[in-house]
């Protein structure tokens, strides 16, 4: 099996609260980077970063540019930035036009992360009520990546999971509490 | 190597041996997602075809240069930045009886206004001459006029009174339909340029550099030729102001600017090791 090298995660309305659950089952050996869009719809990620940051096992930080994408370390995406994945694996943003009515993208996310680390990717899409992400995570798929879709009906938004399993389908579709355990048994291994 | 990345490896010797722009130095990831999009803009299936434009077409090429710009911005965006220079750079510039401002990647002008009617709020407009730079003549053009959708002023005006403006937003434009226009006495100080932080000089003595969100699509070495290209143009003590979540820590040439107001990429010229590099 592929050793897995990066998990990128999108998630929009129901996000937080849906991250919160996830992040404390993660394994705090996990060796691997962890990238997260969350939609907040505030100017500042700073407030997200903290409360995550209460939750998680592993510290959470936000994305800078030009930095590496550190493993076991989670990175967020910064309000009103796109974050890109550089075939390096370090960050870069850009602020061109919104994509599928979002700045962060998780569509951005996902394809440049598949362009960075095909196979090795794991991409996870949870509750949202919008479809980005959905175009990102056939990206993901088409570079060979794994991707994990929350079963909509756990989900407290679920246009975002549903349109994700709509165009790309998925390789395991989970209820929100499995989703740690699939990280952790994918780049554990 | 993946075809696509081979066609963008095209792309970006075409565009520096047909034209003399040199793109090799921007961040990768941006630049191939722009160029993707330059080929769904022009349907033309594959890079390779608009390669075949760029090196053919005659008058192709602003519609490329069009397409690789993303000219896109705000008034007063992130206004604790726009506060911070009315209160802590403005006051210094004051000291000066001429008051020279680059403004670089000016994009469609909305930070072009938003300074002018920051300097004419502090009374220093009549001194100050604003240099509003970008390599896309098409942006340049729409900066000029001036005219933006009416749908994005409410944010704007939200935006200039977090700035700390002093009059209302609605006294600096007139409102046309679905558009507005800003009053172009704003713009008599003001002169627009062609330059292209690439490839072109020093053109002025600066005391005030605004270039936001431009830096970040550079790499690290584009970006330290860059801060460089500033750090020459300023006058000793003169300011800097980059994008809110641009990192400088990895260029040499920033070690000469100090911070002002860290969290907000405010910087001054100055501090040790400024003064053995400016002549
Ligand atoms: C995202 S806009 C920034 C607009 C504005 N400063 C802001 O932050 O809202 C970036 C601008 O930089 C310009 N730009 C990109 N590369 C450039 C270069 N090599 N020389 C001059 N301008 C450039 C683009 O044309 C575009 O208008």
């Amino acid at each position: 099996m592929t050793a897995r090298a990066a998990i990128a995660i999108g998630c929009s309305a129901g996000g937080l609260v849906a991250l919160e659950r996830l992040l404390p089952g993660l394994d705090p050996r996990l060796p691997v980077p962890i990238v997260v869009c969350c939609h907040t719809g505030s100017p500042d990620v700073g407030l997200l970063v903290e409360l995550l940051g209460r939750h998680s096992v592993l510290p959470v930080k936000e994305a800078h540019e030009r930095e590496a994408a550190d493993p076991g370390t989670v990175h967020v995406a910064p309000s009103g930035y796109h974050l890109l994945v550089e075939s390096n694996f370090h960050f870069s943003l850009s602020v061109d036009a919104k994509v599928a009515y979002a700045r962060p993208s998780i569509d951005v996310l996902f394809e440049t992360a598949a362009a960075a680390w095909r196979e090795r990717l794991v991409a996870v899409l949870m509750t949202g009520a919008n479809s980005d992400g959905a175009q990102g995570l056939k990206a993901v798929r088409d570079t060979g990546g794994y991707a994990i879709v929350q079963d909509p009906s756990t989900a407290e938004a679920d246009v975002m999971p549903r349109a994700g399993l709509d165009i790309a389908g998925a390789d395991a579709c989970l209820p929100l509490d499995a989703i740690a355990a699939a990280l952790n048994r994918l780049c554990m291994s | 190597m993946d075809v696509e990345d081979i066609e963008i490896q095209l792309f970006v010797q075409a565009m520096r041996l047909r034209h003399g722009h040199d793109f090799s130095e921007y961040a990768p990831a941006s630049l191939k997602r722009r160029v993707q999009q330059l080929v769904r803009t022009h349907e033309s299936g594959t890079v390779v075809r608009l390669v075949d434009r760029i090196l053919h077409e005659e008058g192709f090429l602003p519609r490329v240069i069009e397409g690789l710009s993303v000219p896109v911005s705000e008034m007063f965006r992130d206004p604790a930045v726009f506060r911070s220079l009315r209160d802590k750079v403005l006051p210094v510039l004051a000291s000066y009886p001429e008051i020279n401002i680059w403004q670089a990647g000016c994009a469609h002008g909305q930070e072009v206004y938003s300074l002018a009617i920051l300097l004419e709020e502090a009374g220093l407009y009549e001194r100050s001459r604003i240099y509003a730079t970008d390599f896309n003549d098409a942006a340049l053009a729409v900066a000029a006029e001036g005219i933006y959708a009416t749908r994005e002023a409410r944010v704007w005006s939200r935006n200039y009174i977090e700035a700390g403006g002093s009059h209302s937003f609605s006294d600096y434009y007139s409102a046309r339909y679905d558009f507005i226009k800003l009053d172009q006495r704003l713009r008599r100080n003001v002169t627009f340029l062609n330059h292209n932080l690439v490839t072109d000089e020093v053109f002025c003595e600066a005391h005030l550099i605004l270039c936001r969100n431009v830096l970040i699509y550079f790499s690290n070495a584009l970006q330290d030729r860059t801060l460089g290209l500033f750090r020459d143009s300023l006058v000793r003590g003169g300011f800097l102001c980059l994008g809110t979540r641009e990192n400088i820590d990895f260029s040499p040439a920033a070690s000469c600017f100090t911070h002002i107001d860290g969290a907000l990429r405010i910087y001054q010229l100055g501090g040790s090791g400024a003064k053995a590099l400016k002549k």
